[in-house]
């Protein structure tokens, strides 16, 4: 196929020596790089883009530019499929695939354009009203049966494999827009000295310069830019991002920026990312975001060959492509000459100029007369005829007779909206303009000013001026001094347009919001039916709620129900924009934190030994931890752990225990400080002794437990759980700092120092024995129960080693500092080699602490207090600490709170599930009813069958109770016993070994 | 939102955790009314639009704990202060030392 004929000979942006290929739909077309996909499409006589979303009527390209609400396009295949793009901002590069959406079978032929028949049915709330009962079928038949007929396009499956980078950046000027307005801010600056950064949507600049041909300093618009251009790269603290959308304002001169840098590819070179998410941090913002036309709302104004009159200059000046052959411009305003000019230089045949205004302008007139078309002044279009391509034109005349003109393009304009989105972000409200008849920026961000046409000045003229004092005013508030420059010259030509909202009288639905299929019907309904309000009538019709935001609609169906209501527009009501300003990928936002980037994961010291040894890791928070380490010939978990209990529980086991959070607490009051944050006294532990320890938020509820050493006089060192570490070390500088600002003591974690291992079993001391440094003492008379004390093993590596227990055996915890881990873990092992001592991991510690009846997170599980859990003895009445008040109220005193107490199934064959609720013997199984849930099992080796921890109401009073435990999601209801939470080894004899 | 840190410097929002209010000052826990007073501090917030006084923890930072003047509407941060210094200035030296 050879080039086609809708394009041009010459002009346009466009490299005609090279001819690259896309695929739309299955079908091969040529292209040049510097097209569009949309431009491509129109160069190659294809209109047909899609179909809509609620109807299913064909539609075509209406816009040029990231506003476009039609033509939404599938790219790509494969876990690269990317749906809902917009044809108008997609670069074609060779071998680009794209395929229509929301059609089926096929674009031209759509069974689903029925509903456009349907449509006195697919009215505003036809969903609310219809599908109203039973409720039953919602989820069954019409939520499926509807998201697969008014979807939009597909997403893939497969996990994206692209990257993205997310980066921030700083910068004196944030100019927002390349156009002329923002390259004269940008310039400005820039010569002053500003660190400057210039981002624009698109993939070169120049703005509506480009689009329109202008003539800036006597040249051509595209010369002059690229001489600005230049200039800025030889700025070396200017960056000039282009395919860069600032999607929104946030707080603190904060913006948010995504630039597309492979989009333009086939595929990110290798080491580039896809997209590149941006915060930019500006003391200074221009937002020279320009306007977005407004399309003028009249019969079957959707039609293939409704075009936006600035975007058919658009194609033909910037791509060199003719969007139609014969068309109809048809305005309120004076933008009708430059159109018709345009047009036809390029080659088309402008049938006629319909103006709304009576008499029209000289400006129009003029063109009127030089390019020999009629002007039909007073006169507007009602109807556009033809179904998927346009083929005419009915035009009523100022005396209200009706003829058709027969044409294959209407060129609209309703005037222009300033894009001032970025200024509402922070809750800036837009103010009406009489003299505009649009939306212009109300109080702006801090640091933000507004210049060229998004500040409401049209002019050419008046967007270099206006950019070149706004940037001089940015510069100066950086501290800059400005620097004398020319301003270029250009044409002020005119804006001048009188407001045509809409057009009555048409036989075909007027669209409103193309892409979510909205008429003025649907905003009559709305009307009478009270939905005035504007966030009313956005929710009601979903008027302004598509991917577009409403960017091509808004202002139509406000100014609607403004003549509709019979009040002003500013009465009515103001759009508001929230982020993103153009879609953003979610993948942008996650950048690289993905999958197991998402958060770090942290290993613990005896990792590299544990691997090698073949344990099953678990992760425990961002810790990766042993779980159990299976040996050969042991057929599941169950056996493997149930040896490593038995190991410790006959002779001697090792476990890392690093991953418990270590807090080093020194200086004058740090025993006052402790006694303030635990609920048992710390101030009387005795130095060198070490004791069980629980804090408590302040509203009395159980924060963490753990144990805390004394080391010296003004030096204690606490640990806390793993999950806990971060939460109580913030806690505990919160009541330092903010609580008890004159208490003496500094804290630090110390979490990440030391490698902490359990070695604990009857063989423990002997074992250890081996290991300590031969001047330590560490008999029982010597280092009793709760003892700690510092010394060097191994000779001469520091240590300390407390005597804690877990398990409930005789049992020590070792640290040495971090980096001997792995070294301390082997030779722990060696040593253990004559009592075939086993390392063990989390699901071993888990059974004996449930053996021993000691809580962990599964009871400190953010509703217990101490009481609950059986500690409320240890709360201390002699002192203030966090939580002592709070936890005195009554209904935590309440007796029937479900208290800690220990199950086993009355079958001791059976197993027990954590989770399953408590319910006495015969009684319904209703909410009312519940006495509590289990919080934890496990198989113990110790007795044989399985255990449980749980909170049951009034449990102690209950030892001996045969109860229910049921848990419906999983179908299990079982009996079991209520024993005491300790299964073995009540008095604590072995721990003393 | 940035949060310009005594001792850090300009940093971006996602450094800071945010606590709350910094008002409720933590009661005696040994007067006649400590459970009304502690009820009150833990639970009972006015909310009024305007200037906040907020506790905020430098945590991928200093770690200071920081009480950052923010108006709740327009989110302009007028003030950022060291909570510690705040609290020694309020509070009377109870420990009797430093």
């Amino acid at each position: 196929m050879g080039n086609s004929s809708y394009r041009s000979k010459t002009g346009g942006l466009i490299d005609r020596s090279q001819t690259i290929h896309f695929w739309f739909d299955g079908v091969r077309y040529p292209a040049h790089p510097g097209d569009t996909l949309a431009s491509a499409l129109l160069a190659n006589g294809v209109r047909l883009a899609g179909r809509s979303f609620k109807y299913h009527r064909p539609r075509g390209i209406l816009a040029a530019g990231s506003e476009e609400p039609n033509a939404l396009v599938e790219l790509r295949t494969g876990a690269r499929r990317e749906p809902n793009t917009k044809a108008t901002v997609v670069e074609v590069f060779d071998g680009l695939e794209a395929f229509s959406q929301n059609r089926w079978p096929s674009l031209k032929f759509d069974v689903m354009s029925i509903n456009s028949l349907l449509a006195p049915i697919f009215t505003a709330g036809f969903y609310y009203k219809t599908f109203m009962w039973p409720a039953a079928l919602w989820e069954k038949l019409y939520e499926p049966a509807i998201r697969r007929a008014a979807g939009l396009g597909r997403a893939s499956d497969d996990p994206d494999p692209d990257r993205y980078e997310k980066l921030t950046a700083f910068c004196d000027v944030l100019v927002i827009g390349g156009g002329p307005a923002g390259l004269m801010a940008a310039v400005t600056a820039a010569r002053s000295g500003a660190r400057v950064i210039l981002a624009d949507e698109n993939f070169n600049l120049g703005g509506r310069a480009i689009d329109d041909a202008s003539v800036i300093d006597d040249q051509p618009a595209a010369q002059w830019v690229c001489a600005i251009e230049a200039e800025l790269d030889q700025h070396s603290d200017v960056r000039v991002m282009r395919r860069t959308s600032v999607f929104g304002t946030f707080d603190g001169g904060t913006y948010g920026a995504l630039e597309r840098v492979s989009d333009h590819l086939p595929s990110p070179p290798s080491g580039i990312p896809r997209q590149r998410m941006w915060r930019i941090v500006a003391k200074q913002t221009v937002l020279a975001s320009g306007a977005t036309e407004r399309p003028i709302v009249f019969g079957n104004n959707d039609r293939t060959g409704v075009m936006l009159a600035g975007a058919v200059r658009t194609y033909i000046n910037r791509y060199g492509v003719l969007p139609g052959r014969r068309a109809v411009v048809f305005v309120n305003n004076d933008y009708a000459a430059s159109t018709a000019r345009d047009l036809v230089r390029a080659g088309a045949a402008v049938v006629a100029i319909v103006d709304s205004r009576p008499g029209s302008t000289d400006a129009v007139r003029a063109v009127a007369r030089d390019v020999g078309c009629p002007l039909l002044d007073g006169a507007v279009v009602i109807d556009a005829l033809g179904s998927q391509r346009l083929k005419g034109a009915v035009v009523r005349n100022a005396a209200g007779s009706t003829e058709t003109l027969s044409c294959d393009l209407i060129a609209m304009s309703g005037g222009w909206n300033p894009n001032i989105q970025l200024t509402t972000h922070l809750g800036g409200k837009p103010q009406w303009s009489e003299q505009l008849s649009t939306f212009t920026s109300g109080v702006l961000p801090p640091g933000m000013s507004v210049a060229g046409a998004a500040s409401g000045e049209f002019s050419l003229k008046g967007a270099i001026v206006g950019g070149a004092k706004v940037g001089q005013v940015a510069l100066t508030q950086c501290g800059y001094q400005p620097v004398d420059c020319a301003i270029p010259s250009a044409i002020s030509e005119s804006a001048a347009m009188s407001p045509l909202w809409r057009v009555d009288g048409g036989r075909g639905k007027a669209f409103v919001d193309q892409q979510n299929d909205v008429t003025t019907l649907d905003i009559e309904l709305a009307e009478r039916e009270g939905f005035r309000a504007v966030e009313h009538l956005k929710r009601y019709t979903t008027l302004g709620m598509a991917t577009d935001q409403g960017r091509t609609s808004n202002v139509n169906a406000l100014a609607i129900m403004a003549e509709l209501t019979q009040k002003s527009i500013p009465q009515t009501g103001m759009t508001m924009a929230r982020p993103p300003y153009t879609p953003v990928a979610i993948g942008a936002f996650a950048g690289h934190h993905r999958d197991k980037h998402f958060k770090p994961t942290r290993l613990p010291p005896s990792y590299a030994w544990a691997k090698s040894h073949g344990a099953v890791f678990v992760e425990t928070g961002l810790w990766l931890r042993p779980s159990y380490f299976p040996r050969p010939g042991e057929r599941d978990w169950l056996e493997s752990v149930t040896r490593e209990v038995k190991t410790v529980r006959n002779s001697v086991g090792i476990c890392d225990v690093s991953t418990l959070g270590k807090i080093d607490v020194q200086g004058p009051d740090a025993a006052a400080f402790l006694d303030k944050i635990y609920m048992n006294a710390m101030a009387s532990l005795a130095i060198g002794r070490c004791r069980y320890g629980c804090m408590l938020r302040e509203d009395g509820i159980l924060l963490d437990d753990g144990t805390v050493a004394r080391l010296g006089q003004h030096h204690y060192f606490v640990t806390t759980t793993t999950a806990n570490a971060g939460k109580v070390f913030q806690h505990l500088e919160f009541c330092r700092q903010w609580i008890w600002p004159h208490f003496d003591v500094q804290i630090i974690s110390a979490t990440e120092q030391w490698a902490q291992y359990a070695v604990a079993g009857p063989h423990s001391r002997a074992l250890l024995r081996k290991i300590v440094d031969q001047p330590f003492d560490i008999s029982d008379q010597e280092f009793p129960y709760m003892q700690v004390g510092e010394m060097t093993v191994c000779g001469g590596v520091q240590a300390r080693l407390f005597r804690l227990s877990f398990s409930g055996e005789r049992a020590y915890e070792i640290s040495v500092p971090a980096r001997y881990g792995e070294a301390f873990m082997a030779a722990l092992l060696e040593a253990g080699e004559e009592f075939d001592a086993c390392p063990y991991g989390t699901e071993a510690l888990g059974v004996m602490r449930i053996e021993k009846g000691h809580i962990s997170g599964a009871e400190i599980n953010g509703t217990t207090t101490p009481t609950d859990v059986g500690l409320g003895a240890m709360m201390s009445r002699k002192k203030d600490f966090i939580g002592n008040v709070l936890g005195q109220r009554a209904g935590l005193l309440d007796p029937d709170r479900p208290t800690l107490v220990g199950f086993q199934p009355v079958d001791r064959g059976q197993r027990l599930r954590a989770g399953a609720h408590f319910l006495a013997r015969g009684v319904k199984e209703i909410a009312e009813n519940d006495d509590g849930y289990m919080t934890s099992v496990a198989y113990s080796p110790t007795l044989g069958h399985w255990i449980g921890l749980g909170l049951l109401k009034r449990g102690p009073q209950r030892i001996g109770e045969i109860v229910r435990a049921f848990d419906p999601l999983r179908g299990y209801d079982t009996l079991v016993e209520v024993v005491s939470p300790v299964f073995i080894d009540a008095k604590g004899e072995r721990v003393r070994g | 939102m940035r949060i310009t840190c005594p001792y850090c410097g300009n940093r971006s929002l996602d450094e800071f955790l945010y606590h709350g209010d910094a008002e409720p000052q933590r009661p005696d826990a040994t007067a006649d009314n400590a459970m009304d007073a502690f009820v009150s501090y833990a639970f009972e917030r006015t909310n009024p639009p305007g200037q906040h006084h907020e506790l905020w923890y430098h945590e991928a930072g200093c770690h200071a704990w920081l009480v950052v003047t923010r108006h709740v509407s327009t989110h302009a941060i007028s003030s950022v202060d060291i909570a510690r210094d705040l609290a020694k200035a309020r509070t009377p030296n109870t420990a009797g030392r430093a």
